[in-house]
């Protein structure tokens, strides 16, 4: 019980600081709207005809997927900074053992990627992009896979991370080519061999593919747009979740203390 | 009194380090003593208290915190422990109550509820009381970012105490702070340790926050070169002196001589005790003197001794 309190603890404060950080929820909003509203928009108008489907709906799930995976991954990776700052450094030497501390973390940041959903998903009507109660429904939970999927990747990416500087180097190089191998923005069902292993190891791809298999579920457009079966993308990234989860939380632990 | 911190041949090797941080070093501390580590920057003090609080693994050694071993039993060390860190260890986001409340919660005292109002009235009546201490009964629902410097150290303390730590590991816990905001710091410790009777274990930089220290412990290159209370290490590295000066400087010098009492100068003399008493050196005097200066040493020339000694020696 006392872990369970201490995880939802730490769960809360994550939400109490974005809430209060009002220049933080908008700027997580502003990638969003240059990827939908000016990308998606752009390709939509040049491209939607030759795909066969609306190419704007297309980028809008992709941008789903990769904003609350990438979201929860970079806030993971701030443990990095926060160890040496703030109140973090107190939760290091509170009698809460470290796996609470990272899977607190976990939820904590899954919270405010879904926050973030809820401004993207007020750009979807601004821009009139249809989505139905059911959709609506279906994605529901397909998001927090992605989130909680995010916060594995986070964990094992901070896990070989030493300090701030190192993970604001290496971070971006992780995660910005999976903008492109996991199609969040171009199709990737016809690939040269190279980029399709490459595009086929990339975890966004399988977080970006689950929202659109659920988004695109029983649609005509589904043949078109989504990789794999829901099944398949679950199996797959549960698979990686326990893989990236274990080991990332038992390298930091080891890490952290063995300097 | 028993041992609350029992430490014995720890050795510690940072992976990329050519030496030993800290090299083989043993001590003992009491409960309720006022114990203080001190010792030049990179002496190894951050280090061992780090392994102490259990946030660092050491490379050997035994190490007892309240009784429990700090690899084998680390969460129940963390348990009996309180730590104030260098870095301000406050969320500047949360205001002091939150700051307190996401404490207690997780040192198990209370469940965990979102908002202050679903807490326990026991919860209440202490933030209430440690609020009325602090003296931000009106503030304590204000974020802390417009809390005074002393003001945050202050409620770091408080709240590392709320769980009634057996001992309060204080890091450097005053730099930064302004005089005053130091001395209001010491008098609310001193406060504490008189009610509590919690074991203080302290390292600083400011000699003059040693000085009532019940023992200090002084480390340079990861080893210990001095153990000892204040008063023991001022008296076997500085020397007492008198200074005095009369008008009749050659009978002054001759009554000194006469009673073999050992100075240095022409006028003012610079008379050393040699193990007498002020009193006694004194009572020799018959001469009229204009000044008469007692020099007691401080804690800070003695470590500036010791630490002079142990470079001299390596």
């Amino acid at each position: 019980m006392k872990t369970i309190n201490a995880i939802l603890t730490i769960a809360g404060r994550d939400l109490i600081k974005l809430l209060r950080d009002r220049t933080r929820l908008l700027a997580s909003l502003v990638f969003p709207f240059i990827f939908i509203g000016v990308l998606g928009t752009s390709l939509d108008s040049n491209l939607s005809e030759n795909v066969g489907y609306n190419f704007l709906v297309f980028v809008f799930t992709g941008v789903i997927g990769q904003t609350l995976f990438q979201s929860t991954a970079s806030g993971i990776i701030s443990l990095i900074e926060d160890r040496e700052n703030d109140f973090s450094q107190e939760m290091f030497v509170a009698p809460v053992s470290r796996y609470a501390i990272i899977l607190g973390k976990i939820i904590g940041e899954s919270l405010v990627a879904l926050v973030q959903l809820v401004g993207i998903l007020a750009l979807g009507i601004v821009l009139r992009i249809p989505i139905t109660a059911s959709q609506f429904l279906a994605i529901l939970p397909a998001v927090i896979v992605c989130c909680l999927f995010g916060g594995a990747f986070g964990t094992i990416v901070m896990a070989n991370l030493s300090d701030q500087r190192k993970a604001n180097q290496v971070f971006p190089f992780i995660i910005f080519p999976q903008f492109f191998l996991a199609g969040v923005f171009t199709p990737i069902q016809n690939l040269p061999l190279p980029l399709f292993w490459l595009s086929r190891i990339s975890p966004m791809t399988y977080a970006v593919d689950l929202v659109r298999s659920a988004y695109f579920w029983g649609t005509p457009e589904y043949s078109k747009v989504v990789l794999y079966s829901p099944l398949f993308n679950l199996t797959v990234i549960g698979i990686l979740f326990v893989l990236m989860l274990g080991a990332g939380t038992f390298l930091f632990v080891r890490n952290e203390r063995n300097k | 009194m028993a041992d609350v911190i029992q430490v014995e041949h720890l050795i510690k090797k940072y992976k990329t380090g050519q030496k030993n941080a800290v090299n083989d070093i043993s001590f003992s501390v009491k409960a309720g003593e006022f114990f203080t580590l001190l010792g030049p920057n990179g002496a190894g003090k951050t280090t061992t208290i780090s392994i102490l609080n259990t946030t660092l693994s050491k490379t050997s050694g035994t190490l007892k915190v309240a009784g429990f071993d700090v690899d084998t039993q680390s969460a129940d060390v963390r348990q009996s422990i309180g730590v104030i860190f260098q870095n301000q260890s406050l969320d500047l986001n949360l205001t002091a109550e939150e700051n307190i409340r996401f404490h207690a919660v997780l040192y198990g005292l209370y469940p965990f509820r979102p908002t202050y109002g679903l807490m326990p009235d026991s919860y209440k009546k202490r933030v209430q009381e440690l609020a009325q201490i602090l003296d931000i009964q009106e503030k304590i629902f204000d974020q802390i970012k417009t809390f005074s410097g002393g003001m945050k150290r202050k409620l770091e303390i408080i709240r590392g105490l709320i769980h009634n730590p057996k001992v309060l590991f204080l890091d450097e816990p005053t730099t930064g702070l302004d005089p005053l905001s130091r001395q209001n710091l010491w008098e609310y410790l001193s406060e504490v340790r008189k009610e509590l009777k919690t074991t203080i274990f302290l390292t600083t930089h400011y000699l003059e926050e040693a000085e009532n220290a019940d023992r200090v412990c002084i480390i340079n290159h990861g080893q210990i070169v001095s153990l000892g209370s204040p008063e023991d290490l001022k008296k076997e590295f500085v020397e007492e002196y008198i200074v005095m000066d009369s008008l009749h400087r050659a009978q002054l010098m001759k009554e000194l001589k006469s009673h073999h009492l050992r100075f240095e100068g022409e006028g003012p003399f610079t008379v050393h005790l040699d193990k007498k008493t002020v009193q006694q050196v004194i009572q020799f005097i018959k001469v009229n003197l204009t000044v008469v200066k007692v020099h007691s040493p401080s804690l800070e020339e003695a470590y500036v001794e010791v630490i002079k000694e142990d470079v001299a020696h390596t």
